[in-house]
């Protein structure tokens, strides 16, 4: 082992804006769960933007509209419509605006996920059935319930793309709930593959490292977890929004016509990492 | 006015898009500025990348006006 230990700093680039391409001329998409310009579905609805795509946006309740509404009209999206997951009613009614709009759709973002933040922290084992219920709700069976509704809108070529995280692979601190909640996730990106493959489409999640959004303030410790994978990971940094934009884009593009019931991570290899790097430092306390 | 309560009520006007003049030191983000619950998250998550502090969540939860924020950071950067 070397006697100096070096700064683990990154020299691998990133990805800072969107690249600008056709690769999307003539898609319509929708795009569901941007909370804010950090959101991991901002940076994808925008990376499917710059390639020409027509993206549309949902949002739950007016605090979040008031946040989408601005991003949506930055680049260019004027169909911006409200959507409950745990309303029936209210899915049917954003899909029939959708079909009316567009009459078709090739591509869907699911960025949706709850857990009650009280179970966020501690030991899963203490999840009580409500809590288990409801993040399996929202964040598992709301993508079955949207694709439901979006695959009728579909030809061959149409993409399903949700996200995930390692905790639903391995046990990570904290995740909790939201960990087996992304377990029935990815398990469901399989199964659905399967059901739609037939019809040509296609159905993917990205497995993202952590990354600072709204969503992720719930969870306990954040800002070790994101110092934990900056020295651990292959390329010594986190990833961005940018980073998922555009792992999000070869998805939902035809560049990944032969690509279906993957999870594929985009977290600087931290997946194939089975122990602490030997000159990661100290982190005990951050 | 210390470097940190400008560069906080900097952040502030910016986030909520409110008045300078409005962003007194005992303002509230909820009753005098109009920020929602949404707001106080994101102003603690823009605090904390600013200044390069990490602000927990019961601590969070007691930043309610322009002072908590200054007071808090201050202490943190000491």
């Amino acid at each position: 082992m070397n006697d100096a230990i070096p700064t683990p700093l990154s020299v691998a680039p990133g990805l800072d804006a969107p690249l600008k391409g056709t690769l999307m001329a003539g898609k319509r998409g929708l795009v569901m769960g941007v909370a804010n310009n950090h959101s991991l579905a901002w940076g994808i609805a925008a990376a499917c933007a710059a390639q020409g795509a027509e993206v549309a946006f949902t949002y739950q309740g007016e605090t979040l509209e008031r946040r989408v509404r601005p991003l949506a009209a930055s680049i260019g999206s004027d169909v911006l419509l409200p959507c409950d997951v745990t309303d029936e009613a209210s899915m049917d009614a954003a899909f029939a605006t959708i079909g009316e709009k567009w009459g078709k759709l090739d591509f869907l973002v699911h960025a949706i996920g709850f857990a009650d933040k009280q179970f966020l922290r501690g030991r899963y084992l203490d999840t009580p059935r409500e809590a288990f219920l409801q993040a399996l709700d929202i964040s598992c069976y709301s993508f079955v319930a949207v694709a439901q509704r979006a695959v009728p809108l579909m030809s061959p070529g149409g993409s399903l793309l949700t996200l995930s995280y390692i905790g639903a692979e391995r046990v990570t601190p904290h995740y909790n709930v939201m960990g087996v909640a992304k377990a029935a996730l990815e398990a469901s990106v399989r199964y659905m593959a399967v059901d739609l493959g037939g019809a040509g489409i296609r159905v993917n999640a990205i497995s993202a490292g952590p990354i600072k959004t709204l969503a992720a303030s719930g969870i306990g410790d954040f800002r070790y977890i994101l110092k934990w994978n900056q020295y651990n990971s292959p390329l010594k940094r986190n990833v961005t929004i940018e980073d998922v934009g555009g792992a999000g884009l070869y998805l939902l593009s035809d560049l990944a016509s032969g690509v279906t019931g993957e999870v594929h991570h985009v977290d600087s290899g931290y997946h194939v990492v089975g122990m602490k790097s030997v000159d990661a430092p100290d982190i005990a306390t951050v | 006015m210390s470097d940190t309560a400008e560069k906080v009520k900097k952040i502030v006007v910016e986030h909520l898009g409110v008045e300078e003049s409005k962003v007194t030191t005992d303002a509230s983000f909820i009753d005098d500025l109009g920020a929602d619950s949404l707001d106080t998250v994101e102003l603690v998550m823009a605090f904390e990348e600013a200044f390069a502090i990490e602000i927990p969540d019961d601590a969070a939860e007691k930043i309610t006006t322009v002072k908590d924020a200054i007071d808090f950071i201050e202490k943190a950067k000491a």
